[in-house]
Formats: structure tokens, C-alpha cells, sequence
């Protein structure tokens, strides 16, 4: 485990931070919180902005305006880094070491020592299921399989913080799971995870939180935990329902109405969804269907951002 | 400072595993063997045909100079050549990010691969020099004056390349560091020249001219100097070429030129630390 040395509440921190390139504003005004030990989703559309901002709290870019703090010290500090991951948006490398080089080099530069390099190159990159290609060299990678070793390498020094670009975009869709399973052991070990992804439906399966950046700003965020607590709606399709038993539905739902051939209601969690199929079935309604629904990320994305502008 | 030592090994890795380094000593072993072949066949004529043994000595004495002039062209165009994509390439292509958000400070990795490729240089120019003077031994006996001066000096001049290319890589793409870099050898070579030109002429107009080249790049002022000191006595035989002497650039111009590799590399690093990655 890192030492943990550098203290602060959040893990990351910025205020009013802006990137001008030119006469292109990339980012304008970025302020955001990341807490300790959260996945953080950050979504936009193209040229939102999100590639700049992750490369300016990386000390890559320099900001125009505005400050950024990572784990309490300023994004350009170079002693911090040691305790940052970071997999850019399609990761490439020298194409002549191979898999198990590549992920000891990046140990070496994060300053661990050849003792903890031996014991944490081969569990690291069994980690990312590259176990059986750790002689290989990279040139014969797939743009999957490359995804996977910076992974690998964004992570062999247990880092706190965790920065990982479009993660998933080179990935099939069982990559895809193994990401978000490691994500949330990174989580569960203790650390942050920053995330810029396009694959809503993943975020909102993995993420603690989200914010939605366009135009260079962030416009809203979500706890996608609090999300889950939320009321859910409920439709139900069904024929024949007694004025009994849908005035019984208010021992589980609120809100119930009644419409022909649909009942309409919300509930507080999935697991009584049963009892009242139950109930409805014993009551002699013809039951059709029932649908749990709840606005997807995607929906809100959409909602957010507004219709596609052609980018 | 082991960080720089970690780059200045993957950088020599690199040149090795991307067969860089082999192709570079193919080329220079296929140069010596025109050049023990072209000596050899000079030989025969002087046996062939009687000459003092003066004006022979000047002739062996100057052919070793041209191939020791090859050997500095190689070892400078191969240096440019190799090292153009080494910061510019890895800026372009992204793979800069992972290393650049390690903890490294910038000028680590600049000085880092920098001292991987110095590293290479030295060896290389070291294997090809001291092959040039074998050969040129073994078939006429013909030995210059102060190898190591001379050797020592095309080192420094292949560093000099190096500084610039490393200041333009941070600055510009591959293709445009590679042609600014071997221009700038052009106008060296120019410089080098006009300054020879100038021993006759007379005209201040050249001097100046030629001084004002050897200024914009000094590499080439470095050549000769280290042609003056590995020929001394021998001095004149080729009276007006590249291979030989008639202005002969003073110490300050060696000086003038570690100044200017230290000025390249101090921008190079100051623009590095601060520009966009």
C-alpha cells in the first residue's frame, strides 16, 4: 500500500479553473470536488472539454486561469504524482518493450523499488488478464489488449488517486466488465477514481457520482448513489383490476392511478415489486406486464445536453 | 536523479531494440570498407609507379583525413536522424503522457534521453574512429597527430547536433525538426566553407559571412579544429577542401560552441517545462 502522507478531504479540487488555446475556449470555468474514495464519472460531449481538464489536473496542460489541487497539493507538483494512475485516452508505448517491461518501467519511474517491482509486475497484469502475454512484446497488441496494459501500469503503484480516460473504448464487452470490477476494487482498497467515459450505461453502474461538463463548464452533477434511493416509478399493464385491490396497492405504493388497462404508481424499492405481482394476480386482474422505470443516465445526458449539434 | 538514468536507459534500450544502433554501424562499416578499399588501391599505385616518399605521406596522410571526415559526417547525420523523433515524435503520438505524468520533473526526461543518446554517440563515434585510423594504418601506416584532441571534438560536435535537435523537437514535429536540423548542418558546412574560401580571398565580405554561419551553427567550425588537430604537421597537403586547413577556427570557437549547446539545452529545457503536452 502507497503511504499516505498527503492529506486533504478532497481528493481532487479546482476552482475556477479555465483553458484557453488561442482563440478556443476549451475549458471555462471548471470548479469541482471529488471526494476521497469515490468513482467520479465526468461526461460531456466531444470538445466538452473533458480530455483538457483531466490533462490540466495532471499538471500536462497549463491552466489559462484558476487553480487545481490534487490529493491537497497543486496539479503541477511532481512529488504528488507518486501517488497518481493515470491511463490516457488511447494509450500507446514504446511497441518494443513487452507487457511485463512496459509495467516495470512505469514502477520503476514511480520510484518502487526492484523488490516490490518482482512480487507486483505479475499480479498486476494478471489483474487485467494479460497473464498468458507478459513476454510478448507490444507491437502485436490489440487496441483492446494495449488498453488493458496501461491499465496495468496506471495502477502497479497502488496509486490513490486514479485518473482513467475512455478506459473502456478499445474494450470487448467482457474488458469492459473486468474495468469496472477492478474500478470498484481500486474503490474498495481506498482509492479515487476519476473517469471520463462515453459509455453512459457503464457509468451509471460503476460511478458514485457524476458531473456533466459543455462546454467547458460543468452544467450538473448527480450522486448516482442518492439516485438509487429515489422513488421509482411503476407501470403496470393489466386488465380487470378491482377497486379493492388497487386501494390495497397503497400498502407498498404511493401515488397510485388508475387508468384503463394501466395502473400508474411509484414505490420506494424494487424488492416489493413481487408482492404486489402477487397481490394483483390473487385479486384476479389480468396482469400484463409491469415496469419498474427510471430515468436512465442517458436520458438525463440527453436532457442536459440537448439534442446532438452535429459535433 | 535515477529518474534520468531510468530515461537514459530506455532511450539506449530503444536504439537497440529498434535496431537503430545496428543499422548506424552497418552503414559506418560499409563506409570503411570503400575506404580501406579506395586506400588500397592507392597503394598499389604507389607501388606501380616511384614517388618521394614526402608527397606519398601527404596523400595517405590526406585520404586518411577524407575518411575521417565520412566518419564525422555519419556520426553527425545519424545523429540528427535518430534522435528527431525522440521528443517531437513522442509529443505527437501521446506517449509523452504517461511518462510526463510520472514523478519526473520535465527536464528529467529531456536530460534523460539526452544523456542516452550521448551515451550512444560516444560509442559509436569512438568504435568508428578508431576503425577509420586501424584501416588506414594497416594498409599505408599512416597515423594522425592527436587522435584523442580530434576524437574528443567530433564527439562534441555530434553533441552540439544533438543540443539543437533536442531544442527543435521540443518546439516543432519530426519531419520539421528533421529538416530545420539538417539545414542548419547545411549552413554549418556553408559557414565551414566560405570561412576555407575566405584564407584566399581575402574578402571580408565572406569572413564575415562565413563567420556569421559558423555562429548560426557551429558544428562544422569543430570539424576543422579537430582536422587541424589531427593533421598539424601535415598541414596543406589538401590546402583547399573541408579535409583541411587554412582558417583555423581558435579555441574560442570550441568554447563559443559549448556555450551555444549549453544555451540550446536551457531553452529547450525551459520550453519543455512550460509548453502543453
Amino acid at each position: 500500500m502507497t503511504d499516505l502522507n498527503v492529506s486533504t478531504e478532497y481528493a481532487i479540487e479546482t476552482r475556477g479553473l479555465r483553458k484557453v488555446f488561442g482563440s478556443h475556449v476549451a475549458v471555462r470555468d471548471l470548479s469541482l470536488t471529488v471526494s476521497r474514495g469515490e468513482i467520479f464519472g465526468f461526461l460531456g460531449p466531444n470538445g466538452a472539454g473533458k480530455s483538457t481538464s483531466i490533462k490540466m489536473l495532471l499538471g500536462l496542460v497549463r491552466p489559462t486561469g484558476g487553480q487545481a489541487f490534487v490529493l491537497g497539493a497543486p496539479a503541477r507538483d511532481v512529488e504528488v504524482r507518486r501517488h497518481i494512475g493515470f491511463l490516457p485516452e488511447d494509450f500507446r508505448f514504446y511497441d518494443w518493450l513487452t507487457a511485463a517491461e512496459l509495467v516495470r518501467l512505469h514502477g520503476r519511474l514511480c520510484g518502487m523499488s526492484a523488490a516490490k517491482l518482482r512480487a507486483r509486475v505479475p499480479e498486476v497484469i494478471e489483474l487485467v488478464g494479460l497473464t498468458a502475454h507478459r513476454d510478448r512484446k507490444l507491437r502485436g497488441f490489440s487496441k483492446g489488449m494495449l488498453q488493458r496494459i496501461g491499465l496495468a501500469q496506471a495502477l502497479v503503484h497502488e496509486p490513490e488517486l486514479v485518473f482513467l480516460d475512455e478506459p473502456t473504448s478499445g474494450l470487448d464487452p467482457i474488458g469492459r466488465r473486468m474495468v469496472r470490477d477492478i474500478l470498484r476494487a481500486e474503490r474498495d482498497r481506498g482509492a479515487t477514481v476519476f473517469l471520463n467515459s462515453h459509455f453512459l450505461s457503464e457509468i451509471e453502474v460503476t460511478c458514485d457520482r457524476v458531473a456533466f461538463l459543455k462546454d467547458g463548464e460543468v452544467v450538473a452533477s448527480q450522486d448516482l448513489r442518492a439516485a438509487s434511493q429515489e422513488a421509482i416509478r411503476v407501470v403496470v399493464q393489466a386488465r380487470n383490476v378491482s377497486p379493492n385491490a388497487i386501494e390495497a396497492l397503497g400498502a407498498w405504493a404511493d401515488g397510485v392511478e388508475a387508468q384503463p388497462d394501466q395502473l400508474r404508481f411509484r414505490v420506494r424499492s424494487r424488492d416489493v415489486l413481487p408482492a404486489i405481482m402477487r397481490h394483483l394476480v390473487s385479486s384476479g386482474a389480468d396482469v400484463f406486464a409491469l415496469t419498474p422505470d427510471r430515468a436512465s443516465l442517458e436520458e438525463t445526458f440527453v436532457t442536459i445536453m440537448g439534442e446532438d449539434r452535429g459535433l | 536523479m535515477s529518474a534520468i538514468w531510468i530515461m537514459a536507459g530506455i532511450t539506449m534500450r530503444e536504439a537497440a531494440r529498434r535496431k537503430i544502433a545496428w543499422t548506424a554501424l552497418v552503414a559506418g562499416a560499409l563506409l570503411l570498407a570503400v575506404f580501406a578499399i579506395a586506400l588500397r588501391l592507392q597503394v598499389l599505385q604507389f607501388q606501380s609507379r616511384p614517388m618521394s616518399p614526402f608527397v606519398r605521406y601527404q596523400v595517405e596522410a590526406g585520404m586518411l583525413m577524407i575518411g575521417l571526415y565520412t566518419c564525422d559526417l555519419l556520426a553527425v547525420v545519424l545523429t540528427i536522424l535518430t534522435s528527431i523523433d525522440t521528443l517531437a515524435g513522442e509529443i505527437s503520438s501521446g506517449t509523452i503522457h504517461a511518462i510526463a505524468t510520472k514523478p519526473i520533473a520535465r527536464w528529467q526526461i529531456l536530460i534523460g534521453k539526452f544523456l542516452g543518446f550521448v551515451g550512444m554517440i560516444v560509442a559509436y563515434v569512438v568504435i568508428t574512429f578508431y576503425a577509420t585510423i586501424g584501416v588506414a594504418y594497416a594498409v599505408t601506416g599512416v597515423i594522425p597527430e592527436h587522435p584523442v584532441r580530434g576524437l574528443l571534438l567530433i564527439i562534441f560536435e555530434c553533441i552540439v547536433a544533438l543540443g539543437i535537435t533536442f531544442l527543435l523537437g521540443t518546439w516543432f514535429s519530426t519531419l520539421t525538426t528533421g529538416v530545420l536540423a539538417l539545414g542548419l548542418q547545411g549552413v554549418a558546412f556553408m559557414g565551414g566553407w566560405l570561412e576555407q574560401v575566405s584564407g584566399f580571398s581575402q574578402s571580408q565580405h565572406i569572413v564575415t559571412l562565413g563567420v556569421i554561419s559558423s555562429l548560426i551553427m557551429p558544428g562544422e567550425s569543430l570539424w576543422r579544429r579537430a582536422a587541424y588537430e589531427m593533421q598539424t604537421s601535415l598541414a596543406g597537403s589538401l590546402s583547399f577542401s573541408p579535409f583541411a586547413n587554412v582558417s583555423i577556427p581558435s579555441a574560442t570557437a570550441v568554447v563559443y560552441a559549448a556555450v551555444y549547446l549549453c544555451a540550446a539545452l536551457a531553452v529547450a529545457i525551459v520550453h519543455f517545462q512550460r509548453r502543453d503536452l
